[in-house]
């Protein structure tokens, strides 16, 4: 319960920079970044959060879920420009992941075939 | 029906549902590795829903209860981002300009691409910040004039296509370090490609959550010319 507590203790850290000092990222993303730099200055210990962050982070899917069944409601919507929508998200997704992809492993010197593990 | 009313109004309805199709998709998944749990689980709630006629409004009391959830677990990224960092070490400078050129293009590209297949502008705007997170591409479709739900439905829409392409196209055009697949999968796809890497390696896991929350603050300052042009 001590590694939940932590998590969304900082979650909700995250979220009065967001909403009173108008920080313009998600509290989410605020609480990743203080928790990961409280990890780096050994304020947090691995050990604390460890337990819940793995669950949680295994069954990341789940939480993504209900999300998208929302997509019936736009169901009319997505229907019509269906044939725009489909390409340009293929093609832009195509895109981004072999640009990234190609960029990364050529500045990092990264061997093909080869993992760093 | 009333019976069945009476069944569905309850928040239990909509996360004993979402739990359920969760662990029946991850017991067929172990079967068919192709097949998405994601996939799986929200196209069997959608069916579910159509089917029995019940309104969506009714699922998403539970729903959002499931959903909730999302927001710890990306606080939860800072474990493996910690422990993949020492690995990184060294090469974070590729990371970087790997996910700001990944955005860039990937903005663009949209932005070219809905243009010439002649979408609505409200698509469009909805449409640019589509990599980023789904948080954050709800409140920049608001911020740039476009639907906000949209955005957040093209947002894991995106998630879901770059998971399930991203490993296998990778490794068709050689991309097969941990540092080039995670940050590509990171950037194109954000939790949800981050999610599927974590299934299968700890490292690339960690390195494409490393580069979805740089996108996540990367992407908005890009949007920020956008802004002021509309």
């Amino acid at each position: 319960m001590l590694g939940l507590a932590i998590l969304l203790g900082y979650e909700l850290i995250g979220y009065v920079f967001h909403q009173f000092l108008g920080v313009p990222l998600p509290a989410n993303v605020i609480g990743l970044i203080l928790l990961f730099v409280s990890l780096m200055r050994g304020w947090v210990k691995l050990e604390w959060i460890e337990q819940p962050a793995r669950f949680l982070l295994k069954h990341m899917m789940i939480f993504f879920a209900p999300t998208i069944v929302g997509v019936l409601v736009f169901a009319d919507r997505i229907g019509e420009e269906w044939a725009a929508i489909s390409i340009s998200l293929v093609g832009s997704t195509i895109v981004v992941l072999l640009l990234t992809g190609w960029t990364t492993t050529w500045l990092a010197k990264e061997r093909q075939r080869d993992d760093i593990a | 029906m009333t019976s069945l009313e009476q069944l569905t109004s309850t928040p239990l309805f909509g996360v004993a549902a979402t739990v359920i199709f969760y662990a029946a998709a991850q017991l067929l998944n172990r079967k068919w590795n192709w097949l998405h749990p994601l996939f799986l689980t929200a196209g069997g709630l959608i069916v579910l829903l159509v089917l029995c006629g019940i309104p969506y409004e009714e699922y998403k009391g539970g729903g959002d209860i499931v959903g909730f959830f999302l927001g710890p677990a990306t606080v939860a990224l800072a474990v493996p981002l910690y422990e993949s960092l020492k690995r990184l070490r060294g090469k974070i400078r590729a990371v970087v300009i790997g996910v700001t050129i990944g955005s860039l293009c990937g903005i663009v590209s949209v932005a070219v691409l809905t243009w010439a297949l002649g979408a609505t502008k409200d698509t469009v705007l909805s449409m640019l910040p589509k990599s980023a997170t789904s948080p954050i591409a709800i409140e920049l479709s608001r911020q740039l004039g476009g639907s906000p739900e949209l955005g957040g439905v093209f947002a894991v829409l995106t998630g879901l296509l770059g998971s399930m392409l991203g490993p296998a196209l990778l490794r068709f055009a050689r991309v097969r370090g941990d540092i080039g697949i995670g940050t590509a999968v990171g950037t194109a796809a954000h939790g949800i490609g981050t999610a599927r890497l974590l299934r299968d390696s700890e490292t690339q896991g960690g390195i494409s959550g490393f580069a979805m929350s740089l996108s996540s603050i990367i992407t908005p300052i890009l949007c920020i010319p956008i802004y002021w042009l509309t």
